[in-house]
């Protein structure tokens, strides 16, 4: 630790620490437009300007130099920041001042406009006139892609998007052509940035030259709303915040939480939003001479209250999506019971995990934020760019920081790091646990669902435990990345077939079920036969192959808990209403219980939710990932199949288009028909 | 005035033979062996004992430079890098050395590569000086074919020496911009610490010294510390290749020793200044980058660091721009704010937006078109950009503009008044054809 | 500097010749394994030569593949460093030194031949021959004015000598480089001032005298 003063305040620091850091760590406020703790030190804007007495006559720019390079006086006296003093405040206004040159005063049109650190900066550090006479410099605007709208004149050059695209994304997109005060930012000749994380760097501008392209001009950052939530369009759990103005869903941001995204979304978390207003399930609707016309909620729940009770108990069976709360599957767990059925599964997908097996069996086991301990990494029928894009950024953080060999058995895709392919499916995989490379004592044994969603992944999951088990104890790296945000919380619940029950599967086949409960299990196929109760949000897959649609509620309308790949319980707050008659999922289940006869005993969100958490004490640990049971090796052993020799292929082949949510979305599509077509002529 | 015989640059104009067999004639390469064989502490102390100052710009003496450098590191190799990117307006030494005596830059690459552990060199050339670039290489080849260095040469110390070059960017002469360029990446300078010595070329300890500097070093060995220090004032040891350019009879480079005063610099090479010394308006005495110093402050000054400094300039790369008074003196630092704002690599805030606005102010009251309250304000402008950048590129924009509203604001007032008196529609010069 | 964009007018594609891909080969055995960027300047110039010194795009592409770099880690270079012609020149590319010395010594003298002969900065003339810039300061502030064209100076310039180059040049006949008044290189006009004792006043009867004829190359 190192000991200095910053104005007058002794404060004491770990020597690694930056000036900027240290001089925070001390109260002081430092203006700063370059500087990201998250990104690497360009020293470039000179807003950071502080004085270090003893030194140079000049200012220091305190982002870019160490509290272990300040010398002590010459009688040992501790080193001396102001942050205050005259020096710092004229070196402030100087820098200013260029800043706003050739800035143009339009922020009464400009998005930014309310959350703008160079509007905030310069109320606090700026003079109020400005003594430029000439012309101010016309930057011709660029495109960068269909996420991320330019205005270029506001750009002051912080590269900051340079370095997003360089370091986090891995795409190196992003560029400053030319120089001087002719320095341009761009893309490679406007192309299109191929990250899935593009939509950061709009975050990260400081100005409004990079400003999220689909929310231009819809709205005035003072008048919205902000909701904490979560995000559920893959499984990491992403911090969001959802801004609403009225009823409506203005924008998605992201949160920090170090432990899960550091402060990055993914482009489907962030831009889905217009997903969330179309095709919108927003009344019931009942199938009538084989078209489904609108019902009342009464002539809905008559419908199915008729079927059920013509069923045989057997005969009835529920399929929960991927985009639930632990909330509304508990509810449905609670109606199948007491209807007697043990036909229920939360994997539409059909992946072999089973809560049986031990909670380990099926969770990312070394965490999100482990991944920053481990020394090595295999990748298992996974594409952890398209199927989890924040927690890739994270690998690749890992993989810069260097030893950190990364092998592939599956697809070879761009994975924004290298890697070394080992082979394509289960042979590789066995080879492997054979001959596991011994430089590797923290690996982690990535597995994807490409891997697990076919007849033999209980034999891949033993043998990827197998590889895990290899490594050194007390380090469990056996890691499984979900792609489905409801899918652990499911497994925790236990929504999988009970004794004699079917699984999705089985359920989903011609004439095998009388009556089958749909919650929003979108990307499977039911064939003719049942009778089925589509509970959901959009016009989607299911929708079509229902009989009897109830309009649900998605994540930002209803307060849901959500569980994420490595077992992290979270709850999303509610943040706007569901449109029209739809209601909250567990509403809806609750009071189609009681006209089912079968009523569930909970009358409020809280009532289930003590529920919940009785039966399952470790829902109600917010923000935690509880331990949970070992993998049972041998039970998994004695369960699984020979493998087979298919090669493993990732479970998101068009990453744009995971979910009903996303697949309504105008501007998901656009992404998705961009990249289809970059894929198609990088394969030429 | 300098004798031949201590004159160190023996073929600095090309009348001799560039190539080995003249260097050799000329006492380059002799006995390199024996310098080696005396170690890498005696080199460093010998520099240091010699008074070289860096003869790049900044002038930090070269022996305490080299002495910064760790000691060897087999997974961290040391690496001499040479600044041949020589572009300060009025400079044009270095240009002659390698192309009319690149060996004694050889040799220094070998001594000071011994001296510094450094198994291989780096020469960054400015990508314009083809020919030059083209001298250097074929004088290298030469110094290969005689196993003066190679892997296995007869001095012992395993060394190889590339020459690279640039594209056009004067920012590269700053030596951290110049390891970023040498890398393949914009020549953007790097934030200091850490310093070149302990993270340069590629993330290794590396000293980048100026051509000039690395050629006296065998010389200086050869002949003592104590003969090149008994050259110049107390602290400005040595000789000099001067640069003079501008409104002299005669320009031209010359060796000279430091602290001749400018008077005698003059007269005896340069045959007088255009129209006689009253006809002497200012000089701008160490390249573009230095504050100019008017006439009568000059003529008798010493030519040296600390001289300079009193003068508020400096002695810079001792490219001496003259300027008589038929010089529109307004219009001449107006065109090194362009060459300032041209040359600005756009990183840091000041130097970005601040070249640009002190070129187009200077521009207008060089034709007298403003106001004289904007003569502060652009004093004021200048020091907001001063000590505000990561690199020295700032202060050098700065400083001219300084320099001259220190000495002619009379002349920037009376372009005022006079336009004042007769103004006219006309667009700024040069401004206008941006 | 204005800002840089790519010609409009771009060529289909890009491949080095032989003898390019041999300078290729010897500048990338400079550099350390894995260092392979550091050769991006000197690709881009051996590419910028062999088409008739200006950088096409496809050249661009070609670089940043055989360097393993993204392309606009490449345009970067291209858009930064100055001596990367981005749209074609004359065949006779006239850079221009404009900075103080060159002012001094009176380049806008040269400059306004140019703007008369040629016309303005980067307009190729209809014949082919000529395009020109104002370019900063080439270092060779001694014999200023000068001018660097293609890959030689010409110094110790005035009006008539830098007219009667042009015509020399349009003409095809040979043109000497270097200074057009017969200095070796940046002597004192009419006779040394030092290294006499080496050279002799005039620079040819001295002991280390040789006969100097013109600058030669190489």
């Amino acid at each position: 630790m190192t000991r200095l003063f910053v104005d007058d305040i002794e404060i004491d620091v770990p020597p690694e620490y930056s000036l900027l850091q240290a001089c925070e760590e001390a109260g002081a406020e430092i203006p700063r437009f370059c500087y990201h703790e998250r990104l690497s030190i360009a020293g470039n804007c000179r807003m950071c300007l502080v004085e270090v007495k003893g030194g140079p006559p000049k200012p220091t720019a305190s982002c870019a130099v160490a509290v272990r390079d300040l010398r002590p006086g010459p009688h040992g006296e501790l080193p001396v920041v102001l942050t205050k003093s005259p020096m710092v405040k004229k070196a402030r206004e100087g820098v200013m001042e260029f800043l706003l040159i050739n800035h143009p005063l339009d922020c009464p049109i400009c998005d930014q406009g309310g959350e703008c650190d160079l509007q905030d900066q310069a109320m606090a550090f700026g003079v109020d006139a400005s003594r430029y006479a000439e012309n101010k410099r016309a930057v011709e605007d660029k495109y960068i892609g269909p996420l991320v709208k330019t205005s270029m004149n506001r750009c002051i050059h912080c590269t900051r998007c340079v370095r997003f695209t360089a370091e986090v994304a891995g795409t190196g997109d992003m560029g400053a052509i030319g120089r001087g005060e002719d320095m341009e930012i761009t893309t490679y000749l406007e192309t299109a940035m191929g990250s899935e994380l593009q939509g950061n760097v709009a975050d990260l501008c400081p100005v409004g030259a990079l400003l999220p392209k689909p929310y231009a001009f819809k709205a005035r950052s003072w008048e919205l709303t902000k909701t904490q939530s979560i995000d559920v369009m893959d499984a990491v759990g992403s911090a969001i915040r959802v801004d609403t103005r009225g009823r409506e869903v203005m924008r998605i941001l992201p949160r920090a939480n170090d432990a899960v995204n550091e402060e990055w979304i993914s482009d489907k978390a962030r831009q889905v939003v217009d997903g969330l207003k179309a095709r919108r399930l927003d009344r019931p609707y009942v199938r009538k001479n084989g078209k489904l016309a609108p019902a009342s909620w009464q002539e809905a729940f008559a419908a199915v209250a008729q079927k059920v009770k013509d069923a045989r108990p057997e005969r009835i069976g529920a399929i929960a999506g991927d985009l639930c709360a632990v909330e509304d599957m508990f509810a449905l767990q609670g109606l199948l019971c007491s209807l007697g059925s043990a036909s229920l599964d939360c994997r539409q997908d059909g992946t072999r995990l089973d809560p049986r097996f031990g909670r380990a069996s099926y969770l990312f086991n070394p965490t999100i934020a482990g991944i920053d301990e481990a020394d090595g990494l295999v990748l298992v029928g996974a594409n952890p760019r398209k199927e989890a894009p924040v927690l890739n950024a994270r690998i690749r953080k890992r993989w810069l920081k260097g030893g950190f060999p990364v092998v592939v058995i599956g697809e070879q895709a761009d994975l924004t790091y290298p890697y070394k392919y080992l082979g394509s499916g289960p042979q590789t995989l066995r080879a492997f646990v054979e001959h596991p490379p011994a430089s590797m004592e923290r690996p982690i044994v990535l597995v994807g669902q490409g891997a697990l969603a076919r007849p033999d992944g209980l034999a891949v999951l033993a043998l990827a435990a197998e590889a895990a088990a290899a490594a050194g104890s007390g380090w469990n790296g056996l890691a499984i990345l979900h792609t489905a945000a409801a899918r652990v919380g499911g497994l925790d619940l236990g929504f999988v077939p009970g004794a004699g029950g079917l699984d999705a599967a089985a359920m989903a086949k011609a004439g095998a079920l009388d009556v089958l409960f749909n919650l929003g299990a979108d990307e499977i196929d039911v064939e003719p036969g049942a009778f089925v109760v589509y509970q959901g949000t959009h016009g989607d897959r299911g929708a079509a192959r229902a009989d009897v649609i109830l309009p649900g509620a998605t994540y930002t309308e209803k307060s849901g808990t959500y569980v994420s790949t490595e077992g992290r319980v979270q709850q999303a707050d509610r943040a706007n209403f569901p449109p029209g008659e739809a209601r909250e999922d567990w509403a809806i289940l609750r009071a189609l219980s009681d006209v089912l006869g079968a009523r569930l005993p909970f009358d409020s969100l809280a009532a289930l939710r003590a529920r919940l958490y009785a039966e399952h004490p470790h829902l109600a640990r917010l923000d935690e990932i509880a331990a949970g049971s070992a993998l049972d090796l041998d039970a998994l052993l004695a369960a699984a199949p020979a493998a087979t020799a298919a090669p493993f292929v990732s479970a998101v082949a068009d990453f744009y288009t995971t979910n009903p949510i996303a697949r309504a979305s105008a501007v998901m599509a656009e992404c998705s028909a961009l990249s289809q077509s970059l894929m198609r002529r990088a394969a030429e | 005035m300098l004798e031949d015989k201590d004159r160190i640059f023996t073929n600095l104009y090309g009348y001799g033979d560039w190539g080995l067999k003249g260097a050799l004639a000329r006492g380059a390469w002799d006995n390199t062996k024996k310098l080696i064989d005396k170690g890498k502490d005696w080199i460093i102390n010998e520099m240091k004992a010699s008074g070289l100052r860096g003869r790049g710009g900044a002038g930090f003496p070269t022996g305490l430079k080299w002495s910064f450098m760790p000691k060897a590191d087999p997974t961290r190799p040391s690496y001499l890098v040479v600044n041949a990117d020589e572009s300060e307006p009025g400079t044009c030494k270095d240009r002659e050395i390698m192309r009319n005596d690149p060996h004694l830059l050889i040799e220094g690459c070998l001594v000071a590569s011994f001296a510094m552990e450094a198994h291989a060199c780096y020469i960054y050339v400015r990508g314009e000086f083809i020919l030059e670039r083209q001298r250097l290489e074929a004088a290298i080849e030469q110094a290969y074919a005689a196993k003066l260095v190679g892997k296995n040469n007869i001095h012992g110390w395993p060394f190889d020496i590339y020459v690279h070059h640039g594209a056009g960017a004067y920012i590269c002469g700053e030596e951290t911009a110049l390891l970023e360029s040498l890398e393949g990446k914009k020549g953007m300078p790097r934030l200091k610490p850490p310093f070149p010595a302990n993270m340069g070329l590629y993330g290794c300890p590396t000293t980048v010294n100026n051509v000039e500097s690395i050629a006296v070093a065998p010389t200086i060995l050869r002949r003592g510390a104590a003969w090149f220090a008994s050259f110049g004032a107390k602290n400005n040891a040595g000789t000099k290749i001067f640069s003079i350019s501008g409104h002299v009879n005669k320009p031209c480079n010359v060796e000279e020793a430091m602290s001749i005063p400018f008077r005698e610099l003059i007269d005896t090479h340069c045959g007088g200044i255009r129209g006689g010394t009253d006809n002497l308006l200012a000089v701008i005495p160490g390249g573009s980058s230095v504050p100019l110093v008017p006439a009568h402050e000059i003529l008798d000054a010493p030519m040296d660091f600390d001289s300079l400094r009193n003068l508020k300039s400096g002695l810079g790369t001792a490219a001496v721009i003259v300027m008589d008074k038929s010089t529109d003196i307004v219009r001449a630092i107006a065109r090194l704010s362009y060459f300032y704002k041209h040359e600005s690599c756009g990183q840091c805030t000041p130097c970005r937006e601040g070249t640009g606005w002190l070129w187009r102010v200077v521009t207008r009251m060089a034709e007298g078109r403003a106001h004289k309250r904007e003569i502060d304000m652009l004093l004021e402008v200048t020091t907001q950009i001063e000590g505000h950048t990561i690199c020295a590129l700032g202060d050098a924009a700065a400083w001219p503009v300084q320099g001259l509203i220190r000495h002619f604001r009379h002349e920037i007032e009376r372009r005022i008044d006079d336009y004042a008196a007769n103004p006219h529609p006309e667009p700024v010069l040069g401004v206008a054809a941006e | 500097m204005s800002v840089r964009r790519l010609a409009e007018e771009q060529p289909e594609t890009f491949a080095f010749t032989p003898e390019s891909e041999a300078l290729c080969a010897e500048i990338l055995a400079k550099y350390p394994e894995g260092r392979q960027a550091s050769a991006v300047i000197s690709l881009l110039w051996i590419a910028q030569k062999q088409n008739d010194y200006w950088l096409p795009k496809p050249a661009i592409e070609l670089v940043a593949e055989r360097l393993g770099m993204a392309y606009i880690r490449v345009l970067e270079i291209a858009t930064f460093y100055t001596m990367f012609n981005l749209a074609p020149v004359g065949r006779f590319y006239i850079q221009m030194c404009g900075t103080t010395p060159c002012l001094l010594a009176g380049s806008e003298g040269l400059a306004a031949i140019l703007r008369r002969r040629v016309g303005e900065q980067g307009v190729v003339t209809p014949d082919g021959l000529f395009s020109w810039r104002e370019v900063e300061c080439l270092g060779a502030c001694c014999n200023a004015p000068m001018v660097q064209i293609n890959d030689d100076y010409y110094e110790d310039l005035n009006p008539e000598r830098f007219e009667k180059l042009l015509d020399d040049l349009a003409a095809g006949r040979p043109v000497e480089i270097g200074s057009q008044t017969g200095r070796v290189s940046s002597e004192p006009i009419g006779g040394l001032t030092s290294l006499t004792t080496l050279y002799g006043a005039d620079g040819r009867h001295g002991p280390l005298s040789m006969p100097v004829t013109t600058q030669a190359r190489g």
